[in-house]
């Protein structure tokens, strides 16, 4: 009984996601107060229903109620509690409702943030995020319900995907989807803008948080399923150019060039029209990657269904949303004039470029993604390119833009006077010229033609993003957090930058098979395998191994790598064992048993790669501190948006 | 207003590239029937490691076999070699990999450091017999019988599962000659 109550709640969800989507566009389009004023009530029954089903679904894997089909294919009674409740985003149809779940929660943050908006303009945000919202629980109760009976009851369940049993994977969905949700938000903002033919300073400053929030949490939801594919997969790397993870990087790429190209249009009111395509497609290819991952069009490391069905939903979906938007704006977009001439040199031309880097990036991993259908679609032979495509033209964007970055920082808005900043251009790119080559040169040794670049650039952002805070400090000026927060995220870009040029260089690995007693040697370092033994967890048996890393024959770190066997899936997974120093990553994982005691494994030093997390880290603190600014806090009143720069025309502003 | 409809040209491009790809999308029953009791395509190709040797149909006629597409590229091959290791180790059908349009360096790396699940490899350059096989993507693995006609095709990573029901399951009763 109790989930039928689930999708009963859901159904009901469904009808009030129309009539928030009806009132909201209509209302507005009216001027009627009477039908605007349906919208935030159905908006917080939505997230209360939407909730509820979510608690149902939940009650039922926690009581393991087998007679729900996506209880039985998810769960077992082996299974632990922490895994039961992630199980419920471990496959397709929980993943959606949580879509739907994370989507009614943006809402009603927005619903209640907005009240200080102008009411048509906060009607259809609303109402653009109420047709985002009927569309998706269209799809979860036509073609996915997970509340599902299956008859005869199974006496237990088919496990959870043991995969998906870890825990940075358990919450990397949410992240995930919190980024792709999130971006709604911005796109509601934009098609909302041309509905209302209207989009000045103030709409940006609005736009802004949103994006920035929904920015940080995409990059650490990236950023814990590389985590992950680093240590579960066994294989030693973090990024694999695999069409899922591609799925989430473009969304990444485009919302970045949004929040700077937003920081623009906000300050000096210039690539209205720019910006707002920006926050279309952010969410368009937030939906791709939706659609991608959800028909099966790819095959994929994380593709667990094809459904065709499914699939020409999402697409019909897409088109609606997505076509619907882009028609508007090229109905809408030519009405926007940007008065605000500027130099080439001046900041908003650097943004600009900034811009154009990142967007044809985002279009490379699209078009590199999208080549086996493509290949498909024209009737060629199968096609698909791997890493060696990414791996040669992503850096080919990034560099240039790293230096453009490097410079760009010290630009003031609309006149360049790049002139007077020469000193500090100069003099951080000698300080980051320098220690670059010494370390490469001196340190670690002459390698790929790329390192040195990619390293002199890391340095070389640092230093120019630490320039201005540090002159602030020296002379008693306020530090606004938005200036703290877009250092960090800077300094976070730098830290990334290095770190994965000396990955990608300095990393050494060995395969090999030994028994217990022996030592592979790779370099100064040794892997002695120490011994194996048998171990057992709640839902799977393995063998542990332990190995201890001698540097120069001296211990340096215990490491206990793992295979395990997962009963109900039968399914074999590794665990590496990792040990992180705080330039280097010591790395082993077992790969088989090749009998007579011995085992063959992968190790590998890894340097610097702790700082690839460190570099997202920074990212997402920096948009914490951007987001928390001051003037965001202080709730602006309809009146005072009147289009003039009215806010903050102090530092803060002038900076961000 | 012409430059602001070039987004929304893009995306329909897009879209009907993504419709075709629903359409065509590895659809198990369309998959099967365009396949299944059909001989397989005639082969002869080198194979991998062993310079100057080379692989036919005609060799492995007799008893059933298995086919496996693979490249060094393809992510979702890594993900099913700890299968077809295990496979392997049953002994129970032979498994044969086609290395499509691979650079045989990395394929040999490929099996030297992962294990190499395979009785023989052939390689396949140009991806014509791979083209003939109707292969839509690797990895594919394909059940083949004693007659040299395809019984089973299955599209993406192998599991343990999918090798008990669809492919152990079709060996005739009283083992293999």
């Amino acid at each position: 009984m109790i989930p039928e109550l689930g999708q009963f709640a859901l159904i009901l969800a469904l009808v009030l996601a129309g009539a928030q989507a009806f009132f909201g566009l209509f209302g507005a389009a009216r001027g009627d107060l009477r039908w605007q004023a349906v919208v935030r009530p159905a908006v917080a029954g939505q997230f209360v229903l939407v909730s509820t089903a979510i608690g149902v679904l939940v009650h039922a894997f926690v009581t393991f109620d087998f007679s729900v089909l996506y209880v039985a294919s998810n769960s077992n009674s082996a299974l632990p509690t922490f895994y039961r409740v992630a199980a419920l985003w471990g496959a397709h149809e929980g993943s959606l409702l949580l879509w739907a779940w994370i989507l009614a929660a943006w809402t009603l943050a927005v619903a209640i943030a907005s009240r200080n908006l102008p009411a048509s303009f906060a009607s259809r945000v609303l109402g653009v995020l109420g047709f985002v919202s009927f569309g998706f629980l269209l799809f979860t109760i036509a073609t996915s319900n997970p509340f599902e009976r299956i008859f005869p009851v199974p006496a237990d369940g088919r496990d959870l995907n043991p995969v998906l049993q870890d825990p940075a994977l358990a919450i990397h969905p949410p992240m995930l989807y919190m980024g792709y949700v999130g971006m709604s938000v911005a796109f509601a903002f934009a098609c909302a803008a041309m509905l209302e033919g209207k989009l000045d300073q103030t709409w940006a400053r609005w736009t802004r948080p949103w994006t920035t929030t929904a920015w940080a949490f995409l990059g650490i939801g990236i950023a814990l399923g590389s985590w992950w594919a680093y240590y579960e997969l066994g294989w030693g790397g973090y990024w694999f150019w695999d069409p899922v993870e591609n799925a989430s990087f473009m969304p990444w790429l485009v919302a970045t060039a949004l929040i700077h190209s937003l920081a623009a249009t906000e300050k000096r009111g210039v690539f209205k029209s720019w910006t707002l395509l920006l926050a279309i497609l952010a969410f368009s290819l937030s939906l791709l990657g939706t659609f991608l991952v959800r028909s099966g069009v790819l095959t994929s490391v994380h593709s667990f269904a094809a459904d065709p069905t499914r699939g020409l939903f999402i697409l019909g979906f897409l088109i609606v949303i997505v076509g619907g938007a882009l028609a508007l704006y090229a109905w809408r977009a030519p009405l926007l004039r940007s008065p605000a001439g500027f130099e080439g040199t001046a900041r908003e031309a650097f943004l600009l470029y900034n811009n154009i880097f990142l967007v044809v990036a985002a279009a490379m991993v699209l078009v590199g993604t999208l080549a086996p259908l493509i290949a498909d679609a024209l009737g060629a032979a199968p096609l698909s390119v791997g890493s060696p495509y990414f791996d040669k033209l992503f850096p080919m964007l990034m560099l240039p833009l790293g230096a453009l970055i490097a410079i760009g920082i010290h630009a003031a808005w609309k006149r360049g006077q790049l002139g007077s900043s020469r000193g500090r251009i100069l003099s951080g790119f000698g300080v980051a010229l320098l220690s670059g080559l010494v370390l490469v040169y001196g340190v670690y040794g002459a390698s790929k033609p790329l390192t040195p670049i990619g390293m002199v650039l890391g340095v070389w952002i640092i230093l120019s993003s630490l320039f201005d805070p540090i002159d602030r400090l020296r002379r008693k000026l306020s530090l606004p957090r938005a200036i703290i927060g877009m250092t960090l995220a800077h300094v976070g870009l730098g830290v990334g930058l290095l770190a994965i040029s000396m990955v990608e260089s300095y990393t050494v690995e060995r395969d090999a098979a030994i028994a217990p007693g022996e030592t592979l040697v790779l370099g100064r370092y040794g892997y002695r395998f120490n011994s194996i033994k048998e171990i057992e967890g709640p839902n799977y048996d393995g063998v542990r191994a332990e190995v201890t890393v001698l540097r120069d024959g001296a211990p340096v770190a215990t490491l206990h790598p793992e295979q395990r066997n997962y009963w109900v899936q039968r399914s074999t997974l590794t665990e590496a064992g990792i040990a992180r120093r705080w330039n280097l990553d010591m790395f082993v994982a077992l790969s088989k048993n090749v009998g007579g005691g011995r085992w063959s494994v992968r190790a590998q030093l890894r340097p610097f790669l702790g700082w690839v997390w460190l570099s997202a880290g920074l990212m997402a603190l920096g948009a914490v501190f951007a987001v928390s600014d001051r003037r965001y806090r202080v709730r602006a009143s309809a009146k005072e948006s009147a289009g003039e720069p009215t806010i903050a025309q102090g530092s803060a502003a002038e900076a961000s | 207003m012409s430059r602001f409809l070039i987004p929304a040209a893009i995306f329909l491009a897009l879209a009907g590239v993504l419709y075709v790809a629903v359409v065509h999308s590895p659809n198990k029953s369309t998959m099967q029937s365009a396949l299944l009791g059909k001989p397989v395509p005639e082969f002869n190709l080198p194979v991998l490691g062993r310079p100057g040797m080379t692989v036919s149909k005609a060799q492995l006629s007799g008893r059933p076999w298995v086919l496996n597409v693979w490249g060094t590229w393809c992510v979702a091959c890594r993900e099913e070699h700890a299968a077809l290791l295990e496979i392997a180790r049953q002994n129970a059908l032979p498994l044969v990999g086609l290395s499509w349009k691979d650079e045989d360096d990395l394929a040999l790396d490929w099996l030297k450091q992962l294990g190499n699940p395979y009785s023989v490899v052939a390689v396949d350059h140009d991806g014509r017999t791979a083209i003939e096989f109707g292969v839509y993507g690797a990895p594919e693995t394909f059940f083949i019988d004693a007659d040299g006609r395809v019984q089973y095709r299955h599209v993406g990573p192998m599991t343990p599962e999918v090798w008990e029901r669809e492919f152990l399951a079709r060996v005739p009763r009283g083992g293999l000659p």
